[in-house]
């Protein structure tokens, strides 16, 4: 088995914005994959936020997004980070 | 974790928020930002026109829901966010109206406007985020609380009987009565996007942790704590009768969509009476509902 096979590629990826995050740890307690953890360093409020500790096992489902209640974290598929390098249509279209 | 700046990625549920006052007043662990999180993104999975949507609040810690919403939303006063709501569906019957309240505001203070506008079965669709607490003037017993807790005002526990809010909304002739706790984030997301799509009085329980005053009173743990408790204690029985799904302090909660059924709305009614009673001399009065 060559090197680059037994490397399993994450699917997913989170986007954190630090600054709003009040470290209420649902994201870290209820996301499927247990891939996030609390950091060591603080915010600019004194919170610590999550982090992507195993970024091999998030598969991107956005769950730590719905359930966030600061909206500071979002879950995103790499396939459509990819889609999003190559052509300039927003990630999610805004509708309405 | 990316740089989000260099790929221009907002978080999806942003462009309805207004953005200048993120971040909310809400405590750490509080459940009424994951509520507006599942609305924002029901609203936007909705295909609604969103010029044609209004969201109105009472006061309380819920009623800032409207300031953070980036639609045209009103803040009205305390308890009488359903009667503006009714007023402005009946003046402009294209929009449509959602009232973001709380417990206290919508149960207690506005108790009687929850009662008559589920009778005459206005066009609403009502978000009632019960944290069985006044969470803003400082942990007063609500009428939703149940027996047993402590209180700043019920120092040796509760004995008032509380509410059941989806038996109170059934009994008084909802359409659609679902109930969700905050835990349920794809259910409340699915609950409201059906209501949205709903014509008539759809009311939404969602039960929400109170970290700062329920919680802390009662040695509950923050709110992961109460949000694992909802995930051990919750019961999903869609269609139940109404009657049986009262809540009890840590006990069992009753979660699901209890009712979903047709009636005609106060406009309905009003344009069929009319339209029997001066025949062609009426113009029916109405409008698309948002539906643009």
């Amino acid at each position: 088995m060559s090197e680059i096979e037994s490397v399993r590629k994450g699917k997913g990826t989170i986007f954190l914005r630090k600054e709003v995050c009040k470290g209420c740890s649902f994201c870290i307690d209820f996301c499927p994959t247990h891939c996030l953890e609390f950091s060591i360093e603080f915010n600019q409020k004194g919170y610590h936020f999550p982090l992507l500790a195993r970024p091999l096992d998030c598969t991107g489902c956005d769950l730590c997004g719905l359930y966030c209640p600061d909206f500071a974290i979002f879950g995103v598929k790499i396939k459509d980070l990819e889609k999003r390098r190559t052509s300039p249509e927003p990630l999610i279209p805004a509708k309405g | 974790m990316s740089d989000d700046l260099a790929l221009d990625i907002q978080n999806p549920v942003m462009q309805l928020l207004r953005q200048d006052r993120i971040p909310h007043i809400w405590c750490p662990g509080c459940g009424i930002g994951t509520t507006v999180n599942c609305f924002v993104r029901a609203m936007l999975e909705s295909g609604l026109n969103l010029d044609n949507v209004a969201v109105v609040s009472g006061i309380g810690c819920t009623g800032r829901v409207a300031g953070y919403i980036n639609l045209d939303s009103f803040h009205t006063t305390h308890g009488r966010a359903i009667p503006f709501a009714t007023g402005m569906k009946l003046a402009n019957p294209n929009l449509k109206v959602i009232v973001y309240s709380g417990d206290g505001d919508l149960s207690a203070i506005g108790g009687n406007h929850f009662i008559h506008a589920a009778r005459r079965n206005m066009d609403l669709m009502v978000v009632c985020v019960t944290n069985f607490t006044y969470g803003m003037t400082g942990g007063q017993v609500a009428p939703t609380t149940p027996l047993g807790p402590t209180q700043t005002t019920m120092p040796y526990g509760n004995f008032e009987n509380p509410f059941n809010l989806p038996f109170l909304a059934d009994a008084c002739g909802a359409v659609y009565v679902a109930r969700w706790t905050v835990f349920h984030v794809r259910q409340l997301a699915k609950a409201m996007k059906e209501g949205l799509s709903k014509r008539g009085f759809v009311f939404i329980e969602a039960i929400s942790p109170c970290p700062t005053l329920y919680s802390r009173r009662n040695r509950l743990g923050d709110g992961a704590d109460q949000l694992k408790y909802y995930k051990e204690r919750s019961i999903v029985k869609n269609g139940a009768d109404t009657k049986d799904v009262g809540l009890t302090f840590q006990g069992d909660i009753t979660v699901g969509k209890f009712v979903d059924r047709e009636r005609p709305t106060w406009l309905d009614s009003m344009n069929g009476h009319f339209s029997t009673h001066f025949k062609e001399k009426y113009k029916i009065y109405g409008g698309s509902h948002g539906e643009d």
